[in-house]
């Protein structure tokens, strides 16, 4: 056992397939107890970062620890007290919920007894207790995910590894995978999720590394990270182009950077930090002026922004050189 | 969180054996549910060879003769059973496929149940269902005619030999669902087991092949298996002159162990490089 009180803890992790570096020198330290978010473009090396975690893939160079166990030295241990959720859903599509909860259950080494009465107690806290006698093909993708939480929540593992938790989902189904997290996190388990969204990570994570062509390339909390993008973004189109100048005087009074004008689109953009302060100010302001507004809104930086200031390229996709000759993970 | 269940450190040895059957049991439990849930998935399964005895026996079987002697039907049946031992790797390569490309293998490995326990399962439950699949035939045999004349013990062996056949096998299903990209590439194994099944003794005897085919024919590891099981049910057996076909016996025993012995390392292999 480690004297680390970080749940998850690696050291210049390498990883090649091939050519490919899938991670190269990939560093992480997440405390206990915390939820984290890995975010990244495809192909940056999120899975094969979780998928080592878990003890899945075995690790070119580096060393990891998770829950104070080693996880090449010492996997079994480590298996005891993680859960890990891939990024495709590892639930059986003929047998029912509740019949893979239960079969999950006695996988865990429960008694059949426990591992039934465990299998009701998640099917409640997912609320899923409806569908629990339905098989699983009939769910729905957001139903799926929660089932796949459940089956990975069975021991109230210490650390849970979510790759791409939502992925696929409508809005819908993302809200409630979003909130079944969450109530995982009140009960104490530290969460690792991987995500392409940094609206997600800002959901959920407390903290959030960015992880780019197998390195950890930034590691802030969401809003400091998009503080360095430039926060919200306020975004004025005007009815007309003659009033650009005025309008521009009005966003500049709240921006928190240099306002951006696009004339072609009769557009005005800028980074703001009290955000609706600054849209009711800038919307009141135009009224009194009597200018036509279009549209006017906030707007959350996308990735690709964020991307964009932190590495001076936007993210690329992955040039795959290598055929991928395993299991799609 | 109302129940907190943190297990047991990793077991003795004697309680990881335990582990290793009772986990091996569960992932069984798991294919044999399928089976209760979508009983049609059997009746497509049995309904191929069922179709075939009563294509064979019925529309081609009174042009057909037997070397030798003996009523064509008589002849047919530990063929059809032999056949569908054969394409039973089939059913084990695709659930293979299936766990692997949808994550249920990962999430096995990701548990702290006994490693062996995903294949050991496969193997159990394949053979459970086999013994099925030899019920129903056997009860549809019997109903149009069949008999084995070969008394209790030497009937019971000879079922003990296709099962056999049918374990040896789980090995290739086992390694050819490993290095099968998908489900799509997964329906393209008919392809293979076709021809492994019929470049046999199932449907006529090697020698009224062509000199090669009946070559291959004849030393097909099903060949061996079906003439034994001809042998022990006293149907009518049509042995060639080679000494492959004079030792029929011998090879039911040997070639599944041989496939067995080479087939075993391989799927373990290929397992292992999951965590590649
Ligand atoms: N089994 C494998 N064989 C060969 N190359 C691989 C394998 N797994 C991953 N790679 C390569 O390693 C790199 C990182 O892949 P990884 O799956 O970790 O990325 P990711 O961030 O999870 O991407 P995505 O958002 O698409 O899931 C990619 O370039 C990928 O092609
Ligand atoms: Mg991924």
């Amino acid at each position: 056992m480690s004297t680390s009180s970080h749940a998850i803890h690696a050291v210049g992790l390498q990883k090649r397939y091939g050519e490919k570096r899938a991670l190269d020198g990939f560093d992480l330290a997440v405390p206990q107890g915390t939820v984290y978010g890995l975010l990244g473009p495809n192909g940056a090396g999120k899975t094969t970062a979780v998928r080592i975690l878990a003890t899945l893939v075995r690790l070119d160079g580096g060393r990891a620890e998770v829950a104070g166990f080693d996880v090449v030295r010492d996997a079994r241990r480590v298996r005891r007290r993680i859960g890990f959720t891939g990024q495709f859903t590892a639930v059986d599509e003929i047998l029912t919920g509740r019949q893979n909860l239960r079969m999950f259950g006695r996988l865990f080494h429960l008694g059949p007894a426990r591992a039934a009465a465990r299998a009701d107690e998640l099917l409640e806290q997912f609320d899923l207790t409806e569908a629990a006698d339905k098989g699983t093909k009939e769910y729905s993708g957001g139903m799926r995910r929660r089932l796949d939480l459940a089956a990975s929540m069975i021991l109230v593992p210490k650390v849970l590894f979510l790759d791409e938790p939502t992925t696929g989902l409508d809005p819908r189904g993302r809200n409630e995978v979003w909130t079944a997290v969450r109530s995982l996190v009140s009960g104490g388990t530290t969460v690792l999720l991987t995500t392409q969204y940094l609206d997600e990570a800002d959901q959920l994570a407390g903290r959030v590394a960015v992880i780019d062509h197998g390195k950890v390339i930034a590691d802030d909390t969401p809003a400091a990270l998009k503080r360095r993008v430039g926060g919200d973004q306020l975004e004025v189109v005007l009815e007309e182009s003659v009033d650009l100048p005025v309008a521009l005087q009005a966003v500049a009074r709240v921006a928190a950077g240099e306002p951006e004008i696009d004339e072609e689109h009769r557009r005005v953009t800028a980074a703001v930090e009290q955000r609706v302060a600054a849209l009711t100010e800038v919307a009141r302001r135009l009224q009194d002026e009597g200018i036509g507004v279009e549209d006017i809104g906030l707007r959350r930086p996308t990735l690709d922004e964020v991307f964009l200031r932190l590495t001076g390229h936007k993210p690329e996709e992955t040039t795959d050189t290598t055929e991928r000759t395993e299991v799609p993970a | 969180m109302s129940t907190t269940i943190l297990g047991h450190e990793p077991e003795a040895p004697e309680r990881r054996m335990y582990w290793a059957l009772a986990d091996g049991w569960t992932v069984a439990g798991r294919t044999l549910t399928h089976l209760i849930r979508q009983p049609a998935n059997i009746a497509w399964q049995l309904g191929f060879p069922i179709v075939s005895v009563l294509l064979f026996g019925y529309v081609f079987g009174s042009a057909m003769s037997v070397p030798g002697g003996g009523d064509y039907r008589e002849y047919l049946m530990p063929g059809m059973f032999g056949m569908t031992m054969a394409m039973g790797f089939m059913n084990t390569a695709y659930a293979v496929v299936l766990d692997t490309t949808k994550g249920v293998t990962d999430r096995f490995r990701s548990m702290p149940m006994a490693p062996s326990a995903p294949v050991t399962g496969r193997g159990l439950a394949d053979i459970v269902s086999a013994m099925l699949d030899l019920l129903v035939l056997a009860a549809t045999a019997l109903v149009i005619g069949w008999r084995s004349d070969g008394g209790f013990w030497a009937t019971l062996a000879a079922f003990g030999l296709l099962l056999w056949l049918r374990f040896a096998l789980i090995w290739i299903g086992i390694w050819i669902g490993l290095v099968t990209p998908n489900e799509e590439a997964a329906g393209n194994l008919f392809a293979v087991a076709f021809p492994f099944a019929m470049i046999s003794s199932v449907f006529v005897a090697p020698s009224q092949m062509p000199d090669w085919l009946g070559a291959v024919a004849a030393w097909n590891p099903v060949s061996s298996t079906v003439t034994a099981a001809r042998e022990l049910f006293g149907n009518p057996v049509a042995l060639g002159d080679s000494w492959i076909e004079q030792h029929a016996m011998l090879g039911a025993i040997v070639w599944p162990l041989v496939i067995t012995l080479v087939f075993v390392p391989m799927a373990v292999r290929r397992f292992q490089r999951l965590s590649r």
